[in-house]
């Protein structure tokens, strides 16, 4: 059973008629009841795993695209840069779940059979490569034209004054909002689980419905808490960090 | 190729259930926006109070907010509460998930641009006789908004994309009546059709935004 035909049906609620907690220690058995907790440890294990490494890849791919789309489109080819611009719009505009739903329902239809985590992978970093272009597009509009000419009178190619003088300071521009996007899309791991995807999400609901309990639900919590809030304070530190120069 | 992603007759077939998400999408939107702008205002308003009782939970909040998925979130609430007796519905848990979530991030595009306002604005307004309350509304909030306003529209685009999630929950919006014609259908063109609509309701803000990330780029210099 897919994570969406678990949740994604009307009479899902009809199953909880009876249960109604009053105590505290009822409380406890229901939502931290360790012999639950401790069965499904290793399946919340797996799939945290699973969204580290599927994480990782996105981020890689997804900002080295973003970075080759805009370097590719300050060479300045008319066209090109509008099918850039088109690509780019077209992966701001869409959720990230209309993405990945159709990628993994539309492939079958046109030959291929997707996996879930080829879907994901490609759908994130499609969607991370679109913001990361637009920032680093951004970044790099905002050296001076003079920076450029400068450079190439000095007899450096187009490559080098791209590669030594424009890029490192148009990275240390981009560094605050990119980081929060990547952060941003990156939580979109747990989309995956739509499509019967192993990771944290899918692993903590189908150990709830297995055990009809919800304590695999707050591992699943505490898994997600582990994995993200070191990076949001992180984010929050490069924030700080590079705002002083405003 | 053309009759299994763009087959008219299956797009005419759904037009019906397709409109009526649409409406439940933009109802939402309308729903959560200013759910997420109320609560993050309250949270940037908070957080100019100094007091470290105030301040650090209110970051941790904040942080605690911004590291969850937000579909982590919607599961949790949906799922978790019937076992502590709660049943508020999907509509419901939609609601709570999206305060939460974007309330979060909303506080902390508002809180930045109140700390861009000048100190001294803030002093003048006080010395002419108006309340602390006062100031914040007519003289602190407006420049603030001002100053972030790319954030806040980006931030708005983010919320309505992210609505989709709740066809996770059987909510009927777009992604959801999509999947329903497509299942019925075994044909992928409502989910296509569902992709157009997005784009063609976002694509101008989109359009809207990178002109006003280019400038506030290139202003930070």
């Amino acid at each position: 059973m897919t994570f969406w035909d678990r949740f994604a049906d009307t009479t899902f609620w009809d199953r909880f008629a009876n249960t109604t907690s009053t105590s505290w220690d009822r409380f406890a058995d229901t939502f931290l009841n360790t012999a639950v907790m401790a069965k499904y440890l290793p399946d919340i294990i797996d799939g945290f795993c699973l969204t580290v490494w599927l994480a990782a890849l996105v981020v890689v791919t997804g900002i080295a695209a973003g970075l080759l789309l805009a370097v590719v489109r300050s060479l300045g080819v008319r066209p090109l840069n509008w099918l850039i611009i088109f690509i780019v719009d077209l992966f701001r505009a869409l959720p990230p779940l209309v993405v990945i739903v159709l990628l993994y329902f539309g492939l079958p239809s046109a030959g291929f059979l997707p996996n879930a985590f080829a879907t994901t992978w490609a759908s994130l970093s499609l969607v991370l490569m679109a913001f990361a272009e637009e920032i680093f597009w951004a970044g790099i509009t905002a050296v001076p034209r003079g920076q450029w000419e400068a450079s190439r009178s000095t007899g450096l190619t187009f490559w080098q004054t791209l590669n030594s003088v424009v890029l490192p300071q148009a990275i240390r521009l981009t560094i605050p909002p990119l980081t929060n996007r990547t952060i941003a899309i990156t939580k979109g791991t747990a989309l995956g689980s739509v499509i019967g995807l192993s990771e944290i999400l899918s692993q903590a609901s189908s150990a709830m419905s297995l055990s009809f309990n919800p304590s695999p639900l707050m591992l699943g919590a505490a898994a997600y808490l582990i994995l993200f809030l070191p990076v949001v304070v992180l984010g929050r530190w490069i924030e700080t960090r590079f705002a002083w120069h405003r | 190729m053309i009759d299994t992603f763009f087959n008219t007759g299956i797009i005419v077939a759904a037009w019906p259930i397709l409109l009526q998400g649409l409406l439940t999408t933009v109802e939402l939107s309308l729903l959560v926006v200013p759910l997420g702008v109320v609560g993050g205002a309250a949270i940037a308003v908070l957080s100019t109070v100094r007091h470290p009782w105030v301040r650090w939970p209110l970051i941790a909040w904040v942080d605690f907010f911004r590291a969850f998925p937000p579909l982590v979130l919607l599961i949790f609430l949906y799922a978790g509460l019937p076992f502590a007796g709660l049943q508020i519905g999907a509509f419901g848990c939609v609601a709570i998930g999206f305060f939460l979530n974007t309330g979060a991030y909303y506080g902390e595009i508002l809180r930045a641009g109140i700390e861009s306002v000048p100190a001294g604005q803030n002093e003048a307004a006080r010395s002419t006789g108006l309340s602390r309350l006062q100031t914040m509304a007519f003289v602190v909030l407006p420049q603030a908004v001002r100053n972030v306003l790319p954030d806040l529209v980006s931030n708005t685009l983010e919320v309505v994309k992210l609505t989709s999630i709740a066809s996770v929950v059987a909510l009927p919006e777009l992604l959801y009546q999509a999947r329903q014609a497509q299942s019925v259908t075994y044909n992928p063109t409502p989910i296509v059709a569902v992709a157009f609509i997005y784009f063609l309701l976002l694509w101008p803000v989109v359009r809207l935004l990178s002109r006003l990330e280019n400038r506030a780029i290139a202003g930070r210099r």
